[in-house]
């Protein structure tokens, strides 16, 4: 068996005269969690639908746990769980009913079935399982979302935007649940817009506009970012971004309480020289040092760059 | 501050046209249900009825008894479709729903003529329709061609002999035919709203990611449904039976038969409007449309006899109007299940192709 579990060639889909995924390349090894980070519209739940076989590409192709993408999808749908960015099981369902029915639709044996149930309900805590899906809370849902489609114990799980509707607690330990799937062997492909996710991959792919424009393990992104990032600590925070908004070559600026990191194009020669210089030709009162890449920065100058660019 | 309001007002209604606009179907139904309804009422709900569809016994066979069919095709009011050489045949005719009338001219028609102390010839009448019943009483006074001008008879030229509702009571004729009514209602509507609602709320999304076959999907969808109708005909027939009066002259297990094979037909229909509307809202919109003329061209609320030939034709496409025919004709006129085959055939026709339809519709796809 390919230690890869999902590899795509030009993968493209268009709608209309809209292009939603604009060929990507894909090589996902096994045992590992993937994200997609990526703004709302960047292509990340087509690419997911897509690889589940649910969309057929426009052009390229996809192979997923060896299966040809669109033409295997049945039979990739055993193998495969999916969870929906919507809730997606029955809210007049009970947690339990909810799970018996995903179980039933996967034809488990009823012993498997009661087996796999009780295992889940333990696993995810989902201690209430006669209470009616429809009332849990956004956490719970998660956890009942990410249990059913576990129920059939898939080897690849897509995760699109798991975490939207879920407090930071409950974020931690949905993750902390998908490292143990992975402990185990699962491949999980997660997409996300939360940083702090992203982070927790093993490797991710930036998308913006349809197009992978960064990939790599977070640290490496970080390390290898292309642009220059400066922390600049003022107490005077409106008269720093104006005199930073004449710097040229300037991507974006974004404040962390008393600290604004600015994104500077690489190209530009001493970048810190000419931000010091713009500063305090506006007398602004400001400490310059050249700071590490956070993933966020690592996102606004991938997802900048091309747009920058002549 | 009244300018704003009405700009405000303005805004509202240029916001609602522009959805309404790109909603194509309920644009649609805007224009499609005042024509559709002003064209089934003008045309098919006429009580003049013309064109019964009649059966024709001449047990004399002499020139004035083919005379006097003839002149009773003349009005207009029947349409000979069918010969019978027998009174039993013609009555058997009569129960399946192959003709309306029955013209019966006994072996003694002419000496009845001569006599004139009794109607020479007999007129059988499926009296489950009261409508039917008085426009063929338009032609018992037909009179009989004689060569020397006769004077008025003393009796009527025809024997009205009204079947299967002597004391034509209007529940009789309306409660079978409410029957197939309700079911429609209730069972279109039910599945019309399952797959729909299954998209909008996100449930399908799910489904369609799992090994859950099309076929698999649409079955299960509908097999709750079927015993739910099969309920609902317990509660009508019931009804029918110990508050109106309502005989089940044929027989219990052919009334269920016929029941099943309707309601599964309607569920299908309204599966597949499940399959064409995109919203709830649609879905309930579609199984209005897919009502109405239902109702009106069914024969259920105006005889089948009496709508134009065009209409006809139509209502021969909606399984109400089978349905109606089914149940009419084992609960009033005792008729098993083989003497309405003709009309058991047209439903799982429709069943067929409406089943098929959903299924090609439906795509375990989102594209």
């Amino acid at each position: 068996m390919s230690d890869v579990a999902i590899e795509a060639h030009g993968l493209t889909r268009r709608f209309g005269d809209h292009v939603a995924v604009d060929r990507i390349d894909l090589a996902i090894p096994r045992a590992r969690i993937y994200g997609f980070l990526g703004p709302n519209g960047s292509g990340k739940t087509t690419t997911i639908r897509m690889l589940c076989g649910l969309l057929r590409p426009s052009a390229g192709g996809a192979r997923v746990l060896g299966c040809q993408i669109p033409r295997d999808a049945a039979a990739l749908r055993r193998k495969i769980g999916y969870m929906t960015q919507r809730f997606s099981l029955y809210e007049e369902l009970t947690v339990r009913e909810n799970l018996d029915f995903m179980g039933e639709i996967y034809t488990l044996p009823a012993a498997r079935r009661r087996e796999r149930i009780d295992a889940l309900l333990a696993d995810f805590h989902l201690d209430r399982p006669d209470q009616r899906a429809g009332t849990l809370s956004g956490g719970q849902r998660q956890r009942l979302a990410l249990a059913a489609s576990l129920i059939h114990e898939p080897e690849l799980l897509f995760l699109d935007e798991p975490t939207s509707a879920v407090d930071p607690q409950n974020r931690r330990e949905f993750w902390e649940s998908l490292f143990g799937l992975v402990d185990r062997g699962t491949t999980i492909l997660v997409s996300t817009h939360y940083m702090d996710e992203a982070e927790r991959c093993h490797a991710l792919a930036i998308l913006d506009d349809g197009k992978i424009v960064a990939e790599g393990a977070p640290r490496d992104l970080e390390a290898q970012i292309g642009a220059v990032v400066l922390e600049i600590e003022t107490d005077e925070m409106r008269g720093a971004r104006a005199a930073l908004a004449s710097v040229r070559g300037l991507w974006s600026v974004a404040q962390l309480g008393t600290r604004l990191h600015a994104l500077i194009d690489p190209a530009v020669a001493d970048a810190e020289a000419a931000v010091r210089a713009a500063l305090s030709q506006s007398g602004v009162n400001a400490r310059v040092e050249v700071a590490v890449a956070s993933l966020e920065d690592v996102f606004v100058a991938a997802t900048t760059e091309r747009g920058a660019a002549p | 501050m009244k300018a704003e309001a009405l700009a405000r007002i303005a805004a509202i209604a240029r916001k609602e046209v522009r959805q309404l606009r790109r909603d194509r179907l309920t644009f649609g139904m805007i224009v499609a249900l005042p024509v559709m309804q002003l064209l089934l009422f003008g045309y098919a709900i006429n009580q003049d009825v013309r064109h019964l569809r009649a059966g024709v016994a001449d047990l004399a066979g002499t020139q004035r008894a083919r005379l006097l069919v003839q002149d009773a095709q003349a009005t207009q009011v029947v349409e000979v479709v069918e010969r019978a050489r027998s009174a039993p045949e013609l009555e058997a005719l009569l129960r399946s729903g192959a003709i309306s009338v029955g013209l019966l001219l006994p072996p003694d028609f002419e000496r009845r003529v001569e006599r004139g102390d009794r109607a020479p010839a007999q007129l059988l009448v499926d009296g489950s329709d009261p409508i039917v019943l008085g426009a063929a009483r338009g032609i018992t006074q037909l009179p009989v061609r004689t060569r020397a001008p006769a004077p008025r008879p003393a009796t009527d030229t025809f024997e009205v002999r009204a079947y299967y509702n002597p004391e034509r009571r209007s529940q009789v004729q309306i409660v079978p035919g409410l029957m197939g009514v309700i079911l429609t209602m209730t069972m279109v509507l039910f599945t019309a709203v399952a797959i729909v609602r299954e998209r909008e709320r996100g449930n399908l999304e799910l489904l369609i990611n799992t090994p859950v076959r099309t076929p698999e999907l649409m079955v299960g969808k509908i097999l709750p449904y079927m015993a739910i109708g099969m309920v609902q005909v317990t509660l009508i027939i019931l009804v029918g039976y110990f508050l109106f009066d309502v005989p089940i002259r044929g027989s219990l297990f052919d009334v269920y038969v016929a029941g099943f094979v309707f309601v599964t037909t309607s569920l299908t229909l309204g599966l597949f409007i499940s399959t064409v509307a995109a919203t709830q809202v649609q879905a309930f919109q579609l199984t209005f449309f897919t009502f109405l003329p239902q109702i009106l061209l069914s024969g259920f609320m105006f005889p089948f006899d009496g709508m134009p030939r065009a209409a006809q034709w139509i209502a021969e496409l909606f399984p109400l109007t089978h349905f109606v025919r089914i149940i009419r004709g084992i609960l009033l006129r005792g008729a098993a299940l083989a003497d309405v085959r003709a009309e058991i055939w047209p439903l799982l026709a429709f069943l067929c192709v409406a089943m098929t339809a959903s299924i090609a519709r439906f795509r375990k796809r989102l594209d």
